[in-house]
């Protein structure tokens, strides 16, 4: 009994209760269930510059009434001093009890801003004056109202396709007056999905080779001419309108309406040759999105799974995040 | 990042700074004062219009600044150059302001120079003032950090009004026990500051400033009933040299001699009247005491006509006892270099005064006290006007008074008298000093205000002595039986109406207990207070200690303000909870599944029979007062259960 009180005391024992019941004083990485709370424990405070500048001023002040034998000044020094040290327990109050209650983010293609929702709540006082930073992420303000129901809107910026971490959330608030800075680490075990980047120009598709109708189709004949576009790399010559594209600068090709316009694509992952995995996914990327934008419907076969013949958002989400995850 | 502050932080900004001009703008001049709101109004109008004010001109007036304070007050240190400056830098600081970081600055500015204005003054009504102030200062600083937030004027006022009232014991404490300088660090604190009050020096003319000047002068607190109004003549000083045109204490000498007189002797009869005089500061030597003071107090002496002279000047609130004898006889006997002194006049001026005066003695021969009668008489019939507006006086300015104008106030008749008095061989001089007072029932004081300011007259006569005789009383007897503000009726101000000046003499009584209580509380009176409270004023570890202590105490309420969250849900949720809370020491917790009730449903499953039945039972109830019907619970049936829910006791556990 009196042995295991003993090695309960050990420095390393207490020093990791100690740990344990202020996660704050490591900065804690791991990352915790939603929702989030910000308690007492996990809340730092320290003066800001301008609270320095500030005390410095006070002592001044105090200096100069003690001085002057005044002591209406002096009653006002003391006034305005505690004032402003007491504004330390309003940024503190202006954290404590914040809960983040979930986090919403629309899926962005890698590169662009991904727009997070925060839900943050301010169990029933107002909090006015907060920002939230991350590393690498903006700065942004905000406040919590009571009778407000908005989220707050923090954009991250995307490199990679794939599940992006929600990285540690840093909350920080100077209320009331500046002078003293309240911060705290949230660490949601969240994670937001980045699809990946399309590529910005490129070959169409090759039509479904029909087993039984294995041949290409001279194209020419059976399709209607519906339009001009640039020429892309890749285009195949015969498309091009010479004519037309002698009065220009760029060389111009004719878009045809196929017979096969609503025929299903299938785009295929083994068919494309000569390219790096990364570039494989981009080309199908910006297939899927054509093919959803045109409004038929497609078949995305990738190595491990096939997804299709389908058309919706739903579908269209589905291929985007087996193309994200892919390894 | 936009980092240009919001219109209403500028707008607040602006508030802050106008207001600490004209928190100094009593002892500043116009020409500052008013190109400064101005020059604000102009700034708040370009911000608004987002024009930034001219770099040219932005430096010219940086530059022109300082040269005008220097060319008026002659350097830049100094209170009253310092606080010229300190607000034309605030000002010109605004100018520049376009980041939040300029309006952090301007704001630590403002609060610096906003403290700096009592250093003029320490009145409360200046203090409160001063601190109203701070609110839109510290509601800049607020509305700043809500960012962009639109914050309610309301709000962006109320939470610095909360903070400030939250302080104040905290800023007692501080005041209280933070420890008072004993002698200054730098400099001789006021010396730049114009003497206020009665002063060593008359010229007919001069105490007019005074006597509109309705600052308390002095408070009066006596021991026994109240002097009637007429017997209220305090002397500050009496002046015995003449010169034509300005009575002096004494005749200039080119080397000081250092020569004392002994205070003449005095002989008295009747009951004495002790009372307490506090003395508002008036950086001289003079004190006014009750006619005729009896005893000097230590560190004060008499002077050879026992007006009352202390060796510093009275820079701060000054406090002393004095008894009285309003019945004395005074200096019976006037050596002969006295009576010479006493009869002193230039030569060569005011020649019909003179030959009036000639004319009396004649008439009365010894009987110098008929001749005071002709003068008095003189000034009752003749057709003397009693007026704080009177025409200028020529250089025989006895004469031109006496014969011309006949207009003035009380020096004017002093002064003539006494000098007809001197013509006709009486020894006489000029008092100053103050008469009536307002006295406050509620607080039992008299109130003597700088208005009150009085000269009279004293004549010698022969084997009586020293007699006071005022002869603006034969002129305008409201000014002794009603007091300045009757007699001084008409030349007023509207704001020194009578009714206004009834009201501000009975509010006097707070004004009375700021002074003392916080302007007069010095390092005398903070070392009685602490050693009441067992505090070792010359201990510094015992100061540390208290301070330390009172401060841990605050800082812990405050740490409990702020770790105090008010409770959230209904009663019955409270009252759940705080069940909930004996289970969970129990080792029962809650499953994020499980209902309330299910909960203590299950408990009740691992506890002895009786407290199993009390459990169910409260479970029962839980759920017939949430969801049995759709009105909300009645708070008696809510009452009941709480009262139920604290009776339970467990019992054992079976796990």
């Amino acid at each position: 009994m009196s042995g295991s009180a003993l090695r309960s005391l050990t420095p390393a024992n207490g020093l990791r209760r100690l740990l344990k019941r202020h996660p704050a004083l490591l900065r804690r990485r791991q990352s915790e269930p939603l929702p989030v709370i910000l308690d007492r424990r996990r809340i730092y405070i320290l003066p800001t510059g301008f609270g320095l500048v500030f005390a410095a001023i006070l002592l001044v002040m105090l200096i100069g009434a003690l001085n002057y034998n005044n002591n209406a000044a002096l009653l006002l020094t003391t006034l305005l001093g505690a004032t402003t040290a007491q504004s330390m327990y309003g940024a503190f109050r202006n954290l404590k009890g914040l809960r983040l209650l979930s986090i919403r983010a629309q899926p962005v293609e890698a590169g662009q801003r991904l727009v997070l929702g925060l839900h943050l709540q301010g169990s029933g006082r107002a909090r006015i004056g907060l920002s939230v930073r991350s590393s690498p992420g903006t700065t942004q303000n905000f406040s919590v109202l009571p009778e407000a129901h908005d989220d707050i809107e923090y954009t991250l910026p995307t490199e990679r396709r794939g599940w992006l971490d929600i990285p540690s959330l840093n909350i920080e608030t100077r209320w009331p007056f500046g002078l003293f800075r309240a911060w705290s680490w949230m660490h949601p075990a969240a994670r937001a999905l980045v699809y990946p980047c399309a590529e910005r120009t490129g070959p169409d598709p090759d039509p479904i080779a029909d087993e039984a109708n294995n041949a290409p189709k001279p194209l020419d004949e059976d399709d209607d001419f519906a339009g001009l576009r640039d020429y892309r790399p890749g285009d195949p010559p015969r498309r091009i309108a010479w004519k037309s594209s002698a009065k220009r600068e760029q060389p111009v090709v004719r878009l045809l309406l196929s017979r096969d316009e609503q025929q299903p694509w299938r785009l295929d992952w083994q068919a494309i040759h000569g390219l790096d995995t990364e570039m494989r996914i981009r080309r199908l990327t910006r297939w899927v999105r054509e093919a959803d934008a045109t409004g038929r419907q497609w078949e995305l076969r990738l190595p491990e799974q096939t997804l299709g013949p389908d058309q919706g958002p739903a579908h269209l989400h589905a291929c985007l995040q087996a193309l994200a995850l892919l390894p | 990042m936009n980092d240009r502050p919001s219109q209403r932080v500028f707008d607040l900004l602006s508030l802050t700074v106008g207001l600490t001009i004209l928190l100094h703008a009593s002892h500043l001049r116009w020409w500052l004062t008013l190109p400064l709101w101005a020059l604000l109004g102009l700034r708040w109008y370009g911000f608004r219009h987002h024009r930034p004010f001219p770099r040219l001109l932005k430096l010219a007036l940086l530059l022109v600044l300082p040269l005008l304070v220097i060319g008026y007050y002659g350097n830049l240190f100094g209170r009253l150059p310092g606080s010229a400056l300190a607000c034309g830098l605030l000002v010109l600081k605004l100018l520049e302001t376009e980041r939040a970081r300029d309006v952090r600055a301007a704001i630590v500015f403002a609060a610096f120079t906003l403290m700096s204005a009592l250093l003029f003054g320490q009145q409360l009504w200046l203090t409160v003032l001063v601190v109203l102030a701070l609110l839109p200062a510290l509601a800049t600083l607020v509305t700043l950090q809500a960012g962009s937030t639109n914050l309610a004027l309301r709000q962006s006022l109320l939470t610095p009004t909360w903070l400030i009232l939250a302080s104040v014991p905290f800023a007692l404490l501080a005041f209280v026990l933070i420890p008072r300088l004993s002698s200054p660090l730098w400099g001789a604190p006021g010396a730049d500051t114009a003497r206020t009050g009665i002063s060593d020096t008359m010229t007919p003319g001069n105490i007019a400033t005074l006597l509109v000047n309705d600052s308390p002068a002095f408070r009066v607190s006596f021991d026994g009933p109240v002097p009637p109004r007429a017997q209220r003549y305090f002397r500050a000083v009496t002046l015995k040299y003449f010169n034509g045109r300005t009575w002096y204490i004494a005749r200039p000498k080119p080397a000081r001699t250092m020569s004392r007189p002994k205070a003449q002797k005095l002989l008295t009869k009747g009951p004495v009247l002790g009372c307490q005089i506090t003395l508002m500061p008036t950086r001289q030597h003079l004190l006014p005491a009750l006619d005729m003071p009896l005893k000097p107090v230590p560190g004060i002496r008499f002077s050879f006509s026992r007006t009352l002279w202390r060796s510093k000047i009275v820079g701060s609130l000054f406090r002393y006892r004095l008894n009285s004898n309003p019945e004395y006889r005074l200096g019976t006997h006037l050596s002969r270099r006295e009576t010479r002194t006493y009869l002193q006049l230039p030569a060569g001026f005011d020649p019909r005064a003179r030959a009036l005066a000639e004319s009396w003695r004649q008439a009365a021969g010894q009987r110098s006290w008929a001749i005071v009668q002709d003068a008095l008489r003189m000034y009752h019939d003749d057709g003397f006007r009693y007026t704080l507006l009177p025409p200028p006086l020529g250089r025989n300015s006895i004469d031109d008074f006496l014969f011309n104008t006949r207009a003035g106030f009380c020096e004017h008749y002093a002064s003539s008298f006494t000098f007809l008095m001197r013509a006709a061989g009486v020894p006489a001089r000029v008092v100053g000093g103050y008469q009536g007072g307002f006295y406050n029932r509620l607080g039992r004081y008299l109130l003597v205000r700088q208005s009150d300011a009085h000269a009279w007259s004293e004549v010698w006569i022969s084997g009586r002595g020293w007699i006071r005789v005022d002869p603006t009383a034969a002129v305008q007897p409201q000014r002794i039986s009603l007091g300045a503000g009757v007699a001084n009726a008409g030349t007023d101000a509207w704001y020194q109406a009578l009714w206004l000046r009834d009201l501000r003499n009975r509010i006097d009584i707070v004004n009375r207990a700021w002074d003392q209580a916080v302007v007069g509380f010095n390092a005398l009176r903070q070392k009685s207070l602490l050693t009441n409270f067992g505090v070792d004023p010359g201990n510094w570890l015992s100061i540390a200690t208290a301070l330390g202590s009172s401060i841990a105490v605050l800082f812990g309420l405050g740490l409990w303000w702020s770790l105090y969250e008010t409770a959230e849900g209904d009663r019955l949720s409270r009252a759940y909870r705080k069940l909930a809370r004996r289970l969970r020491r129990l080792g029962f917790q809650r499953n994020d599944a499980e209902d309330p009730a299910a909960f203590l449903d299950r408990v009740a499953h691992q506890l002895d029979p009786s407290a199993a039945r009390h459990l169910q039972q409260l479970s029962r109830q839980y759920r017939k007062l949430r969801y049995a019907s759709i009105q909300a619970p009645s708070s008696l049936a809510i009452r009941n259960w709480q009262r139920d829910a604290r009776k339970f006791r467990p019992g054992s556990v079976v796990k």
